[in-house]
């Protein structure tokens, strides 16, 4: 609990990390001022890209005490403004899931490897990065906790599957090693609220830990402020959510 | 990328982006997340030169709406120009 009286202090940069194949890519890492040890946070960012959103909520993360990285996952496809970069991944059918969830895997033996660190990591991700966080959870092992908010396409059918998307994260779900707080806005069109049902009927199938809240009166992306999908009240909760969860499996 | 609804098409042409002029060599179109456009979905069309980096680049994003009755308009201009004899690969 903050109190007025405290001192608080962070640090944010830009850093290189060992990602999928042994390649370096880049990443934004923010973490509290002192020795820790802090938990730790990987972001796996949305579609629109490694933008201004997913900085800010470093540092969103950062400010709650956790030490965090925002891997680049759209680093081999070029750089330029966010926008255009996102534009190019979007033209090519997106990345590929192992190259992701390779990228995902080395921002947790980052984050691990920090010598303030408590050792626990958890994964966070909205749109594509909450799918990209599930199959992370699922194929990684080592995650202590995910939050998948509006993860779309975790439940696919044999005709979306590609050779970037072989197959569908929901095959995944009985090796699900943590567990998971799912949010979702009862208008989303990916995931539809038929296909939440779904997730969590596999989840309960396999026994795994989970909480899933829905929400009425929101739609795709209701966390993102910039945007007229931003839902206040349901922001407000889903944020108290998100840190309740995480600091009952990553603290201590 | 949430519907990855998305289809290429070589084009012949220039467009203006934020350095200027350039050629065009490709235009992207999908039906996906928007950057800009306050819509959960847009029918989002790109006209790029990669060969030129990734800023050479112009961006429409458009309604369901819009994109049909742009597409009616494209064609009906391009019928009235054909019935003028003006079409280049008329001359």
């Amino acid at each position: 609990m903050y109190r007025t009286d405290m001192y608080e202090g962070w640090l944010a940069e830009t850093v290189m990390m060992t990602g999928a194949n042994g390649d370096v890519i880049n990443a934004y890492l923010a973490r509290p001022l002192g020795k820790g040890p802090f938990p730790a946070m990987v972001l796996a960012h949305h579609m629109p890209g490694w933008d201004q959103w997913y900085r800010e909520t470093t540092l969103k993360f950062a400010h709650h005490g956790y030490i965090t990285i925002s891997p680049n996952l759209y680093f081999r496809s070029g750089h330029g403004a966010p926008e255009d970069v996102a534009a190019k991944v979007r033209a090519d059918n997106g990345i590929p899931d192992d190259q992701a969830v390779g990228d995902l895997a080395g921002a947790m033996k980052y984050m691990c490897d920090l010598p303030y660190s408590n050792g626990k990591v958890g994964i966070f991700g909205t749109c594509s990065g909450g799918r990209h966080s599930y199959l992370a959870a699922c194929r990684v092992p080592g995650f202590d906790a995910i939050v998948d908010c509006w993860g779309g396409r975790v439940v696919m059918t044999p005709d979306q599957l590609t050779k970037n998307f072989p197959v569908s994260p929901l095959d995944y779900t009985k090796d699900l090693s943590c567990p998971i707080l799912g949010l979702f806005g009862n208008d989303d069109s990916s995931p539809t609220p038929e296909q939440v049902n779904q997730h969590e009927a596999e989840l309960r199938k396999y026994d795994k830990t989970y909480e899933f809240h829905r929400y009425d009166g929101a739609g795709h992306g209701f966390f993102y402020y910039h945007v007229p999908a931003y839902r206040q009240a349901q922001a407000v909760d889903g944020w108290q959510k998100v840190f309740a969860f995480l600091e009952k499996y990553l603290q201590g | 990328m949430c519907t990855m609804i998305v289809e290429k098409v070589k084009v012949d042409g220039s467009g203006k982006g934020t350095s200027g002029w350039f050629k065009l060599e490709q235009a992207n179109i999908s039906y996906d997340h928007p950057f800009n456009a306050p819509l959960e979905h847009a029918l989002n069309i790109d006209f790029v030169n990669e060969s030129q980096g990734l800023g050479a680049r112009v961006a429409v994003e458009l309604s369901e709406q819009a994109a049909r009755d742009l597409v009616r308009t494209i064609l009906a201009v391009l019928d009235q120009a054909e019935k003028g004899g003006h079409l280049e690969s008329q001359h």
